[in-house]
């Protein structure tokens, strides 16, 4: 049977026999990532609305210096943060080949970061801010739960890895681990208040702003790709090696470009340039990354046809790259001087947080969850959820980098400010229309990950069966 | 058997943590203490009285700093907005609750002005006011959003309430708009955003060190100066087509002082501001503001004359002499 959107793809091959507390687990973070993905990316649409009507509405919390915040502390903390620790919880246990340390702290974590977006957005609507500082917006009280997740998720991994069966730690591991140690001392460092006053704040902001997506996000979602793309494939990664060279790249260069979000500001000229340096050298780490996943993938493209998690990955992986080679060239000052300020950000914001980090999430939860509860979600609704996603997410990242750079070109002829505003009315518009996809596929996707959960009679046969063994 | 450095857990991810954590003295944490040590406020800044600190909070519990920047690079394309920024302009930056940290104002996106002088641009209170009330009431393009919520409606104004002359296509159908104590704050806050003078030799490293690249670097000049200046200077009032708005702020299409042989009474206006004057039989609430410190004689040329040439207007062009000459009468009694 043809189908108008989407090829037949071969429908999963194994059930995975995993205990059954960690699918609880693993399937109550993702519906926890579905729903805050739902809400983030709604408050976005009506966000992309206010550039084109600002008049939409009078309500005070629903205004664009209070929603701006919500929208992306959602799908940081939210949906994106649910998202990977949900399948990080899985790939640590199953790489390791061991029982999760303990199943009560992982629920424990999962409660924490609801209570702390749920309790963050509030605050937020409310205009209770810590500064307005981008993405660390939560007040510390508020923020402290989230990184008390952090610290009980990284407590239970480092026990479950700790206990393997395996010789090695598989390389998905030292990105997860990795990405958590970070995050958990960023957090610490950035909220830490006595070194922040007058001027100091900026240092802090541009460290904490650029390790945020770079040691939290990245890592990550590497991390899960190290484990579900060859997984997917069904043969080993193509190097080791360029793995251990991606890893160690990431961790020296990546913590070191903090400050070009503020160059031509005045923090140090010779901390500007060390992070523009590094900016140029992550493009080894880029490289070494992507072609380790492509070659990996190389000579599968069958796979790419026939299963429906690999696209999302195929299309994770290249965005990784275009979006990280995008910003190296912001990073050099002679183009940072056109593309800052504007839109252009905007769109290497999504361009990263959206095609790469965003479809690796999906590629994994569409990768794992049906193996997991044995019940698959209808293919039509994956295709529509995948080319929706990607054709909105392309017009959303083309149309902000060319209004982007005409704002920046009209600044630096001199143009009146006016100019630049007026310009943006279509790109604007466009950013709307492919906004609208991206939000249609995000309510395909919510109701796709309801129709994988384990049904409740397999439900109870699996608990009967577990517990069989444990009692003898 | 010996396990190798990758099979270790608590060595391996103690690595991963203390070198990062290494790291990030070196790059985050080192500068921002030497940062906070040696960065003094300028001796030519005031302290935030507590109204302007009140407004300062309303500015970041609104999230304004998502859409204006108070950061001027030193570059040619950012002098419209002032000089560059030194690390002290924001020395007095400091936490506002115990929740809080230092806010940050430098921004990230620029969607709309800069603000780092906007007390010098724009030094109308009720201007900012109307402005904060309905933006598009004053700027027809703007993308800012409405401030509603700090104001009120109401049919009888206390005495000492600050009653907002909204323009009539925008005011509500009935009653008038007053300035809660918080849009006062606000705009406390924002005529306070003036850049200090910097003394000789401070700016140091930050604003010596990028002065190469800020002389050839971008900036190609507007084609129009007067034009430019005008629509940075007075649109906002009298807008771009030099219409004004109807019983706000006077057109100068058609103005007889603009239209006048003699530019002393517009130079004059231009230099030291006015208010109560009776144009073309309308008297208007609000005063005109003086602008003899914020531009420069040669500035003030360019503007008189792109008026007095603009929208079918045909008053003389001037020159600078006359400018100098009207500034050195001081301001009419
Ligand atoms: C959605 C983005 C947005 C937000 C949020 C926003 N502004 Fe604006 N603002 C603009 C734009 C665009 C302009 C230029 C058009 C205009 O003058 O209205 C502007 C202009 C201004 C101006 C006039 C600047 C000048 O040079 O004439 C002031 C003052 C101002 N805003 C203050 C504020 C304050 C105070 C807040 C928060 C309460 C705020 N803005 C929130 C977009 C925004
Ligand atoms: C805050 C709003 C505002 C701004 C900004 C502003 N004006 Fe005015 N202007 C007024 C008002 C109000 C009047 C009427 C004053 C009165 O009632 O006496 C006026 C009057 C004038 C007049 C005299 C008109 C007459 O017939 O007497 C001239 C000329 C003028 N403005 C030029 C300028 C120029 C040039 C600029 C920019 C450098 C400028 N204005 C900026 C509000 C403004
Ligand atoms: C329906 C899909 C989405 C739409 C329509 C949307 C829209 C927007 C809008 C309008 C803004 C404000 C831009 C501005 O201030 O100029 C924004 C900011 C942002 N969004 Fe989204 N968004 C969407 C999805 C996402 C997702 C899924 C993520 C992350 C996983 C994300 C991350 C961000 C980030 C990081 C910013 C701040 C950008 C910056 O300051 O550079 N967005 N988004
Ligand atoms: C080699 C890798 C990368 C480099 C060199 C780089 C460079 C930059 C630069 C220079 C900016 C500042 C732009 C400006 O304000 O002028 C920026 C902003 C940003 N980048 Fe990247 N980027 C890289 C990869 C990524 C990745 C992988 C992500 C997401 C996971 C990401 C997310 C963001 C976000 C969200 C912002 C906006 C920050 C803000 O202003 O709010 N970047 N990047």
């Amino acid at each position: 049977m043809r189908r108008p959107l989407t090829v037949a793809k071969a429908p999963i091959d194994e059930v995975i026999d995993a205990d059954h507390q960690l699918t609880r687990l693993v399937f109550a973070f993702i519906t926890a990532s579905a729903v805050w993905l739902v809400f983030g990316t709604l408050v976005g649409l009506y966000l992309s609305l206010k550039f084109r009507w600002p008049e939409i509405d009078h309500v005070p919390w629903l205004t664009f210096g209070r929603l701006r915040p919500i929208h992306t502390n959602t799908v940081f903390w939210g949906f994106a943060s649910n998202g990977m620790i949900g399948l990080a919880y899985y790939v640590v246990a199953r790489t390791s080949r061991q029982r999760l340390h303990s199943y009560k702290l992982g629920w424990i974590s999962l409660a924490l970061i609801q209570i702390s977006v749920v309790a963050g957005d509030i605050c937020l609507a409310a205009g209770i801010n810590n500064g307005a500082q981008e993405y660390r917006e939560y007040i510390w009280p508020v923020m402290a739960l989230f990184a008390g997740a952090l610290v009980l998720t990284c407590y239970n991994f480092y026990w479950t890895i700790s206990n393997r069966t395996t010789k090695e730690i598989y390389i998905s591991n030292w990105y997860i681990m990795g990405a958590l140690l970070w995050t958990i001392s960023l957090a610490t460092i950035a909220y830490l208040p006595f070194y922040q006053y007058g001027f100091a704040e900026t240092a802090i902001q541009g460290y904490y702003m650029h390790q945020g997506v770079g040691m939290w996000f990245t890592p990550m979602v590497l991390g899960l790709t190290y484990y579900f793309l060859p997984k997917l494939l069904n043969k080993p990664i193509y190097s080791y090696s360029l793995g251990v060279l991606a890893f160690w790249t990431q961790m020296v260069f990546y913590t070191m470009i903090g400050a070009h979000h503020f160059l031509y500001s005045p923090l140090p000229w010779w901390l500007q340039t060390v992070a523009i340096l590094f900016s140029i050298g992550m493009l080894v780490t880029v490289v070494a990354g992507t072609a380790n996943f492509l070659l990996t993938m190389k000579g599968s493209g069958h796979a790419v046809r026939n299963t429906y998690a690999v696209p999302f990955l195929l299309v994770g992986v290249v965005y990784y790259f275009v979006g990280s080679a995008q910003g190296s060239f912001e990073a050099l000052r002679s183009l940072n001087m056109i593309w800052h300020f504007n839109n252009y950000t905007i769109g290497h914001s999504h361009i990263t947080m959206y095609g790469f980090v965003t479809f690796l999430i999906w590629g994994g939860v569409y990768g794992l969850l049906p193996r997991l509860s044995g019940r698959e979600a209808r293919q039509l609704f994956i295709g529509m959820h995948f080319w929706l996603a990607f054709i909105g997410v392309l017009i959303y990242g083309v149309s902000l980098s060319i209004g982007g750079t005409l704002q920046g070109l009209s600044w630096l002829a001199g143009k009146p400010f006016e100019d630049s505003v007026t310009l943006m009315a279509p790109y604007w518009l466009w950013r709307a229309i492919g906004g609208t996809l991206m939000f249609g596929s995000h309510l395909l996707f919510a109701y796709n990950v309801w129709c994988m959960l384990p049904s409740k009679s397999r439900d109870e046969a699996v608990e009967t069966y577990t517990e069989v063994p444990s009692a003898s | 058997m010996r396990r190798s450095f990758y099979e270790r857990p608590a060595l391996f991810f103690g690595v991963v943590f203390f070198g990062f954590i290494a790291l990030s003295f070196v790059v985050a944490v080192g500068p921002a203490i030497e940062i906070q040590a040696k960065h003094k406020p300028l001796p030519g800044s005031q302290p935030m009285t507590p109204q302007e600190l009140r407004g300062f909070d309303v500015y970041i519990a609104e999230g304004c700093p998502y859409c204006h920047t108070q950061q001027v690079r030193p570059l040619k394309m950012d002098a419209v907005w002032g000089r560059p920024s030194v690390a002290s302009d924001y020395a007095r930056l400091e936490p506002l609750h115990w929740w809080m940290e230092t806010p940050g104002v430098l921004g990230s996106e620029r969607t709309g002005p800069d603000l780092t002088n906007i007390g010098k641009r724009q030094p109308s209170e009720i201007w900012q006011l109307i402005h904060l009330y309905d933006p598009r009431a004053v700027v027809s393009w703007s993308i800012m959003p409405s401030f509603h919520s700090l104001f009120e409606v109401t049919s009888s104004p206390a005495a000492d309430a600050t009653v907002v002359p909204v323009p009539p296509d925008f005011a509500p159908s009935h009653g008038k708009v007053v300035a809660k104590q918080r849009a006062l704050d606000l705009v406390a806050y924002l005529l306070s955003r003036k850049q200090a003078p910097l003394p000789e030799g401070v700016g140091g490293e930050a604003a010596a060190a990028p002065a190469a690249p800020a002389a050839e670097a971008g900036g190609g000049g507007a084609q129009d100066e007067g034009a430019m200046l005008y629509s940075a200077n007075c649109a906002s009032c009298h807008q771009a087509g030099g219409t004004g708005l109807t019983s706000t702020f006077p057109p100068l299409k058609d103005d007889p002082v603009v239209n006048d042989d003699d530019p002393t009474e517009h130079i004059s206006t231009v230099l030291h501001g006015a208010h109560g004057r009776t144009i073309n039989g309308v008297q208007y609430p609000v005063a005109m503001p003086a602008f003899k410190d914020m531009l420069s004689d040669a500035q003030i040329v360019a503007i008189v004359n792109h008026e007095r040439s603009s929208w079918g207007n045909s008053g003389k062009p001037v020159t600078e002499e006359m400018v100098a000459k009207v500034r050195k009468e001081g301001a009419p009694q």
